[in-house]
């Protein structure tokens, strides 16, 4: 069988959890941050081809913001937080009061501001994970991207590539309440575990059918 | 009058072939390689998506040999060479490759870019076909278009511009 073929629902509807977990502690950081209410959606879990996970964010050529971190530790893996520069911009506004902030590499306040967000919404995002599942888990230092989307996400799924042409998405959304209809999504959370991730992911959490 | 032309989409770790007037096109090329082999006087291409360098990396056990660059350059050069490219003239151009992120980790896979572009290279060295141009490495994302009439290879870059090689 292959990597994705020993998913069952129970599974899925763990990993589901997690993304629930996560988001919703990242959630009260940004809200926190903008003083403002911000929702989480219902996270996502998907098995999809790679180009599909890039249609997911809004297609490889879309240009969004992105801050990587690498997770180290008990499960490894890829975490991004990505957002629409337009938006990214708004955050950062919103943040230091600043107005007219700019991505493309000129404004170094807005991208340590940008950084700075991702770290602590990641951070939190991977506190909660780790609490949750009792696993040591280490962030790296998160590293500010704006580029396609097809560019930044592959990158992502180097580890999983060698042992599957799907990826599993862990995908949660934070949405801005006040302005839910008008932007649909604010930012977006992508986990990547590695392959080997998830046994130690499905073990702590009483789910070992999984091998 | 108005001839339709049909532009054909590469994904990732996928390869596909291209005569003119068509062309051939993939998107968001991070870490990744586009590699377009032609043959210039019968107007032919192929274009790869190259996502790792080697097959010898696969722990799978149907493996998808368009994800690697020596089986993907095996495949694009026995598909042209079936439609009647001659292996004497085919050239190559090559983009991608580039170091999206870049900090400390003990994982080998932050140098993926840099792997991709040797491994291709090596290949085409093999085969003992020329790179006549090539915009690879940095840490842009890329989104190449290839025209097989003209044999340009047309490449976009977010804040960079765009250039054709």
């Amino acid at each position: 069988m292959t990597f994705s073929q020993r998913l069952t629902d129970m599974h899925l509807d763990v990993l589901k959890e997690i993304g629930n977990i996560g988001a919703a502690h990242a959630a009260t950081s940004l809200s926190k941050l903008l003083d403002k209410k911000i929702d989480m959606r219902v996270p996502a879990v998907r098995l999809v081809e790679f180009d599909e996970v890039m249609e997911l964010a809004g297609g490889t050529e879309k240009e969004v913001v992105s801050v990587f971190l690498r997770i180290e530790g008990e499960a490894p893996g890829n975490m991004f937080f990505i957002l629409s520069p337009e938006q990214g911009e708004a955050f950062v506004e919103r943040m230091t009061g600043i107005k007219g902030v700019r991505f493309d590499g000129e404004d170094e306040l807005a991208v340590s501001a940008l950084q700075e967000l991702g770290n602590i919404l990641s951070g939190s995002y991977l506190t909660a994970l780790s609490d949750f599942t009792k696993l040591d888990l280490y962030p790296s230092v998160p590293s500010l991207s704006l580029d396609m989307v097809g560019a930044i996400l592959t990158f992502g799924l180097i580890e999983l590539s060698q042992v599957s042409d799907q990826a599993i998405v862990i995908e949660t959304s934070l949405t801005d309440v006040d302005h839910a209809e008008a932007e649909d999504i604010e930012g977006h959370f992508f986990l990547f575990p590695d392959p080997q991730s998830y046994y130690p992911l499905f073990k702590s959490l009483g789910v070992s059918s999984y091998e | 009058m108005n001839e339709v032309l049909n532009i054909i989409k590469v994904g990732i770790a996928d390869l596909k072939f291209v005569s003119a007037p068509d062309r051939i096109r993939t998107s968001g090329l991070g870490s990744c390689v586009g590699v377009v082999l032609f043959d210039p006087r019968k107007q032919l291409a192929g274009m790869a998506h190259v996502m790792l360098p080697d097959s010898h990396m696969a722990k799978q056990e149907k493996m998808n040999r368009f994800k690697y660059a020596d089986t993907a350059l095996d495949d694009l050069l026995r598909g042209l060479t079936d439609n009647g490219a001659s292996k004497f003239r085919m050239k190559a151009k090559i983009a991608g490759g580039a170091q999206m992120f870049s900090f400390k980790t003990s994982s080998d896979m932050m140098r993926i870019g840099p792997r991709n572009i040797e491994a291709v290279k090596e290949k085409l060295a093999q085969f003992h076909i020329p790179i006549i141009a090539e915009d690879v490495g940095g840490k842009s994302g890329r989104t190449i278009v290839f025209d097989p009439s003209t044999t340009d290879l047309h490449i976009r870059k977010v804040n960079h511009g765009e250039v054709t090689i």
